[in-house]
Order: structure tokens, then C-alpha cells, then sequence
């Protein structure tokens, strides 16, 4: 496989780079960032309405259901972008949901919640638990039926936006299986929500609890392709995440790079000692490879077998890259690089977040291993 | 030109393939060079030569360079196609590196209408070869520190000092040399001139250079009153600097017009997976163990990342925010790539890993051991590694000089 690894972008792509590229950095400067960390909801709601104007979160559903009737490869430069400028908001989560009712819901429910996501109704994903992890098949939260209705029990964990999300993807063990089950946040009583602390200050990150929430088991997507629906957001999230990385990694290597053509000691501008520019150089390097990475995986995503080997190379590299790039970003700035205010914390806060979502680096290439060296 | 079809592009494929396929010798009895750098003994050299030369009279070489200079006048999608056919068929290297892909190209872009009806063929037949005289003893890196002496007498020049890390030298018939021909010169570099010197003349000596390896492939040349006619002069006198440039250009690969070939034949990591099968760890393959395989995974992303980054490279809207970095980039990452990976495939072997060439039980003949050695050529040579992140950093990066 690793032989024939190719890269292609669309037309579509090019368009949309070029104008996420734009709106993401007119719409999201670092004192507008820096201004969210504070918010209650974390995102802008004004500039949420302007992304869904723009046919966003239409960008990979089909037509039929209100749809651009692109794929995962066109929202990847979008995310990229806002990976770039650190833009928070419910744009990735909501496009997961969508994918999961796309391949797992039934006609109804297709027919009940795409078009109404691709228009700005916002979503999430609950299929973390405290276990922590990563297999999504591993799910402890649980599911009785009784007639028509669906009675839950558990916890789920990082549940992005659930404050503002209007419904919930989650995943639930029901007749000693995996299922997915699309919730409305109404649904939930109070105090079903606990807003997490995480470490990547722009997340609105909270617990669930579903103990004693009843749904109508018309929110069951279809149990046949449930396995297949998690395996698909499990590589749409990386996907997504990869994309966010890289995004940030360029920005974050700019940011530093800027530094170290300004800042003088010792009478020299410190980019100009090779311990500061070799290092600062490597990190560029491999925010290359991760890119080419990315843009294969977005490339090749629908390729049965090559699409998950891309994706899971392009979630290990992506990290790899960022988490070095931020923490040498840190270590460059000197003191000021220790404190708040200097940005190079938001990159290595979030780069922690994003490498522990859907699996670190070594646990994708320990996956890679089993796909790849048998 | 008219537009070719895709049918012309895979019946030449197949031509290329079938072509490659009778008339490719993996192993000639004995051991072949894995890159240009490593032309050790006459044996090596007289096979590579017919080889490269058996290459071009089937058209695989220069396949799109003119046809009034020797070339085959095809497009370059023709060329691309044989070089990948080749590869495919993991044939022996092309010869005359230094003549396919600096000098060649060089002349048919500089050059005189005389420069290149002298010289092209013979490089592509293999005929002439071409070495390059750039570093010196004192001056490795710094290239624009050249100190030898080339001083008009008459027509003539008249040639002193010494050139180091010659590839070939002892082959070669010509050599691309960076030489001095005004130290009173505002800077260093106006003072530098550029010539396409002949090797075979009086005052010319070169003197191999025996390799960590224990094989030979460089020479240090010495220049004493060697006296070469004026028309070996290329360009304008005092703009050697400028010329030298452009050749490291090609070296860099960021220019194109190379003929096709290859010069350097890179391990690839699914090798290494057959040797993790073969060597053990408690008993077992070494491929079982997870920490192997981790490391494994990383090179194979490495290695992919490679091919990757030459394929975007192409894609404007993807470059665009630097469009000299990957092209800048890849000479440090694909040989600082091929020596950690030799170097793995060492430490695979466990204590067979202190084998070395000529021990019956070594793995693979001792192919890794040597690789390994081997590899600090491409990351010392053409400039270090050292000097290509300077290189990155003040030219992509925009950082201040070191």
C-alpha cells in the first residue's frame, strides 16, 4: 500500500482553501480567540450562522438531503484553516454527527436531521466514558427497551459543545451490542451536564449524564451498520483532527519564526544561532510531511483499506509535528513563552487535546502495524 | 506539439517494462554500487558503463533531451515513465551522475551551441564521464572560498591548487570546476570563474581516497601548471559564482531538466520488513516484537511522506504560502531518512548486526552495514545536513544569516 501513496485536490478544494483561508483569518484574530477563552459558550454565534450561510456544513452531505454533495476531502481545507487560527465552535462536531446519521440512519431519520444540520443545527458526539479508551467499541453506557422507548444509563465524557448542541450522538451497549442513538439536548433533565476543565482553554468540553433519560427509540440508527458508522467518525474525527493539527502547525511555527527575527540578545537576533533555527527548521520539516499526509489521507479517505492507512498516518504525523512545533515554541520564547499571555500555550494546549482524541500517535501506528505488517 | 494520448503513454510503458525487464542484471557476480558515490573498482566501473550506455541506445536516457545534441526529442512524460520502469525493475544506477544531472542539463541551458554539440552525447553514451571539482581541503562547504588558481597565459589557462571529494575523478574526462581567476576581486565570489575543464592533461593528478567503508570512489585532484585551452571557459570570467549556483540548483533538485535515471538506489523500508522476519528477538521474529514494529511504522510514514511531498510539490495552491520549501527541503530530509533507516536495519540484526561485508553470515551480504556507512556521503556531501537547515531556515523560513 505504502508503494502507491498518492495525492490529488480538487477544484472544490482549491476554492474552499482559498476562502476559509480568508474568512478564518478575518473572522478569527488572536484577540478574538483569546476574548473566547473566557466565554461561557465558546464560539461566536454571529460567525457560526456566516460559516452555515457559506454552505459548510452542507459541504459533505449529499444533495438529496440538503447537501453540497461533496466529501470528507473538501471540508478538510476548511478545518485546516481553522486549525490555523484556532477557531473554536461546533462546525467539526456537527459535521461528525451528520456523517453518522448519514451512513447509519435510517430514511427517516436522514430525512429528519440532515437538512436541518447542513442549515446550522448544531451537534455532537457522546461516545467517549470515563474508561478513556479509544476503542469506540468498548461502551459501557447502556440502553433498555421497553415497547418504544429506550430507557439510558451511564456517563459519556468530552462531549464538545453539549451546553449549545441542539442533539446528541450516542453511543450506547443495547442487547450486548454497540448502538447509536441520536438524543435532543431537551431531552436531557437538568444537571445531566458538568462542564469538564481540559486543558485546551478554547474547548467547551462536558460529562453526561444519561441516567434516567427515556428516548424514543425512533433516534436508533440502523443497528446493522452501527459498527461501520463508528468505525467511519473514528476516521472522520482523525481526519478532521489531522487537519486542525496541521493548520495549527503552520501557524504556530509562523508565530515563532516571527520571534526569532525580532528578538535580539547577546547583540544578534536570536534566529540567527543554529540551535534556535535548526531546531525551528526540523519542525518545519515535518510539518511538510504532515501536510502531504493530510492531503493524502483527504485524497484517498473513500478508498476501501488505503483510506484508513492515509488517515491514520496522516493523525500520528499531524500530532507528531505539532506537539514538537508547539513545545519548542514554548522553549523559544524564553520566559515570556511561560507565561498565558504568550500564544505558544494555546498551540501546545491544544495539541494535547487533539493528539489524545481518537488516539495518539503510537496508537496509530500501532493500528498501522496491523494493517500494514502482516 | 500535438497532444499525446494516454494509449502512446502506456504502450510506451509497456515497451519501457518489457525492455527493463530482459535485459536488467540484478547481480553481476559482484557487488554493485548502491549510489553513484561508490565507484570503487574498475570491475564496478566497466559494467555500469555499458550498462548506462545500453540504456541510452534503447532510448531510457535523455529520452527528452534535444534530439540535435543525442537526445530522443520525446516529451518529458516519456522520460518519467522509463525512469519509473527502471526503478520498477531495480536495475544497476546510472554511471555518469554528475554528467547527467548537472553538467548535462547545465550546458544545454548555458552553453554554447558548440558547448553542446561537444559535449551531450558523450554524456548520455556514458563515453565522457564528468566529475566535479567544487570543495576543496581547507574550504568543504564553504564554496565560495575556493582557493585553486586558474591564470590566462595566452590563450590558454593555467591551473593550481587542489579539489577534494572528487566522485569519479579517476574516471573522469571532464570536470566542472570552480576556480579563481581574480583574488583581487571586490568579494570572494566576483572573483570566481567556471570551466569545463579536461582531466586528461599534464599537471592533472588524482589520488583516491580509500572510504570509511573500506571501498574507494573519491579522489582528491591536484592541479599543478596544468595548462587547459581558453574555450574551456563557461560563461563570462567572474561570474563562476553565479553559474556554481545554478549547478547546486540542479543538485537540489529544484530545477528541472535532468535526463532521467537514477543515480542512487534508496533502501526501502519494506526490505526492512523482510529482515525483521529473518532476524529474531527471544526466539521469535524480530517483526513480532512492538517496539520494532512501532519503529518500522514510523519509517514506512517517513518513506511515504517523501514520495508525498514530491507529488504536492506539483500542486500550486498547496505550496503557495512557500513555494521553495519542499523542493528546498528534500535533500535533508530523503538522506537523513536513509541513514536513520540503514542504521535501524543494523540494530535490527541484534549482535549479527557487527557483521560486515565478507562475513558468509552476515544478513543480506552486509548490504545494511555498508548502506550505513555509505549514507553520510549524501548527508555530508553537496552540502551537510548542517548547511541545508541554514540553508531552509534563512530561505523559506526567512531567519537572519548564521
Amino acid at each position: 500500500m505504502t508503494k502507491r501513496a498518492t495525492i490529488g485536490f480538487s477544484e472544490e478544494q482549491a476554492q474552499l482553501l482559498d476562502v476559509a483561508t480568508t474568512f478564518c483569518r478575518d473572522k478569527s484574530p488572536i484577540e478574538k480567540v483569546r476574548s473566547l477563552l473566557e466565554d461561557e459558550r465558546g464560539y461566536d454565534e454571529a460567525i457560526w450562522s456566516e460559516m452555515a450561510e457559506l454552505g459548510w456544513l452542507a459541504i459533505a452531505v449529499p444533495e438529496e438531503f440538503g447537501g453540497i454533495g461533496l466529501g470528507m476531502a473538501e471540508v478538510v481545507p476548511v478545518v485546516e484553516q481553522m486549525g490555523r487560527t484556532m477557531m473554536a465552535g461546533p462546525f467539526v462536531s456537527t459535521t461528525l454527527a451528520a456523517q453518522a446519521i448519514l451512513l447509519a440512519g435510517t430514511d427517516g431519520q436522514k430525512q429528519k436531521h440532515l437538512a436541518d444540520l447542513c442549515a446550522g443545527t448544531k451537534a455532537t458526539l457522546a461516545l467517549s466514558e470515563p474508561h478513556g479508551d479509544w476503542d469506540l467499541g468498548h461502551v459501557e453506557c447502556a440502553a433498555e427497551r421497553t415497547g418504544d422507548t429506550l430507557k439510558l444509563s451511564g456517563r459519556k465524557t468530552f462531549v464538545e459543545n453539549a451546553e449549545t448542541a441542539d442533539l446528541l450522538l450516542v453511543s450506547v451497549s443495547l442487547d450486548g451490542a454497540p448502538a447509536l442513538v441520536v438524543v435532543e439536548r431537551s431531552a436531557l433533565p437538568e444537571g445531566a451536564l458538568r462542564r469538564e476543565v481540559v486543558i485546551d482553554e478554547t474547548r467547551r468540553s462536558y460529562q453526561v449524564t444519561f441516567d434516567g433519560v427515556e428516548v424514543s427509540t425512533d433516534g436508533l440508527l440502523d443497528p446493522a451498520l452501527t459498527s461501520a458508522a463508528l468505525t467511519h467518525v473514528d476516521l472522520c474525527a482523525s481526519l478532521l483532527l489531522s487537519a486542525e493539527m496541521c493548520g495549527a502547525a503552520a501557524s504556530c511555527i509562523d508565530y515563532t519564526v516571527d520571534y526569532l527575527q525580532t528578538r535580539k540578545q547577546f547583540g544578534k537576533k536570536i534566529g540567527s544561532y543554529q540551535a534556535l533555527k535548526h531546531p525551528i527548521v526540523d519542525a518545519h520539516v515535518g510539518y511538510e510531511q504532515a501536510r502531504s499526509h493530510l492531503y493524502c489521507a483527504a485524497f484517498n479517505f473513500t478508498q476501501q483499506g488505503e483510506g484508513e492507512v492515509a488517515t491514520r498516518i496522516a493523525k500520528a504525523q499531524a500530532g507528531d509535528a505539532l506537539s514538537f512545533a508547539a513545545d519548542r515554541a514554548i522553549q523559544f520564547h524564553g520566559g515570556f513563552g511561560f507565561t498565558h499571555d504568550c500564544d505558544a500555550q494555546l498551540y501546545r494546549r491544544r495539541s494535547l487535546w487533539c493528539e489524545n482524541q481518537h488516539g495518539d500517535a503510537a496508537y496509530q501506528r500501532a493500528k498501522l502495524a496491523d494493517l500494514l505488517l502482516q | 506539439m500535438s497532444a499525446i494520448s494516454e494509449k502512446e503513454l502506456s504502450d510506451y510503458r509497456n515497451e519501457a517494462a518489457a525492455w527493463f525487464a530482459e535485459n536488467t542484471i540484478a547481480d553481476p557476480g559482484f557487488m554493485l554500487p548502491l549510489t553513484f558515490m561508490e565507484v570503487g573498482t574498475d570491475q564496478q566501473f566497466e559494467f555500469l558503463r555499458e550498462w548506462q550506455n545500453k540504456v541510452y541506445e534503447a532510448g531510457y536516457l535523455g529520452a527528452a533531451w534535444p534530439k540535435a545534441y543525442g537526445g530522443g526529442g520525446l516529451d518529458q512524460k516519456f522520460q518519467t515513465i522509463a525512469t519509473e520502469e527502471m526503478a520498477k525493475a531495480n536495475g544497476p544506477i546510472m554511471l555518469n551522475a554528475i554528467g547527467l544531472n548537472w553538467a548535462g542539463p547545465l550546458i544545454l541551458d548555458m552553453g554554447t551551441e558548440e558547448e553542446r554539440n561537444r559535449y551531450i552525447k558523450g554524456i548520455l553514451s556514458a563515453e565522457d564521464i564528468w566529475c566535479q571539482g567544487f570543495s576543496e581541503p581547507e574550504n568543504g562547504s564553504d564554496l565560495g572560498n575556493a582557493q585553486t588558481k586558474a591564470v590566462r597565459d595566452g590563450d590558454d589557462w593555467v591551473l593550481n591548487g587542489s579539489k577534494i571529494w572528487t566522485t569519479q575523478g579517476n574516471y573522469a574526462k571532464y570536470m566542472i570546476l570552480l576556480a579563481r581567476t581574480n583574488p583581487d576581486a571586490p568579494n570572494k565570489y566576483a572573483g570566481l570563474s567556471f570551466f569545463l575543464s579536461p582531466m586528461h592533461v599534464d599537471g592533472v593528478e588524482t589520488v583516491p581516497i580509500r572510504k570509511l567503508t573500506g571501498e574507494y570512489g573519491f579522489t582528491q585532484t591536484f592541479f599543478t601548471d596544468a595548462r587547459i585551452p581558453g574555450d574551456c571557459l563557461m560563461g563570462e570570467e567572474g561570474e563562476g559564482w553565479r553559474v556554481a549556483m545554478r549547478t547546486l540548483e540542479y543538485e537540489r533538485g529544484v530545477r528541472g531538466g535532468q535526463p532521467g535515471g537514477y543515480v542512487m538506489r534508496a533502501s526501502d523500508p519494506f526490505e526492512i520488513v523482510e529482515l525483521a522476519r529473518k532476524a529474531t528477538r527471544g526466539g521469535k521474529p524480530a517483526l513480532e516484537d512492538p517496539v520494532i514494529k512501532d519503529q518500522l511504522i514510523q519509517l514506512m510514514i517517513e518513506a511515504r511522506a517523501l514520495q508525498l511531498n514530491s507529488k504536492r510539490g506539483h500542486i500550486q495552491p498547496l505550496v503557495q504560502d512557500k513555494p521553495a520549501s519542499l523542493a528546498l527541503s528534500s535533500k535533508l530530509m530523503a538522506t537523513e531518512f536513509m541513514r536513520r533507516l540503514n542504521e535501524f536495519a543494523i540494530t535490527l540484526q541484534g549482535q549479527r548486526g557487527a557483521y560486515y561485508v565478507g562475513e558468509p553470515d552476515a544478513y543480506d551480504k552486509g548490504l545494511w552495514q555498508r548502506a550505513y556507512l555509505n549514507s553520510f556521503s549524501a548527508t555530508i556531501g553537496g552540502g551537510t545536513s548542517q548547511i541545508q537547515r541554514n540553508i531552509i531556515g534563512e530561505h523559506v523560513l526567512g531567519l537572519p544569516k548564521s
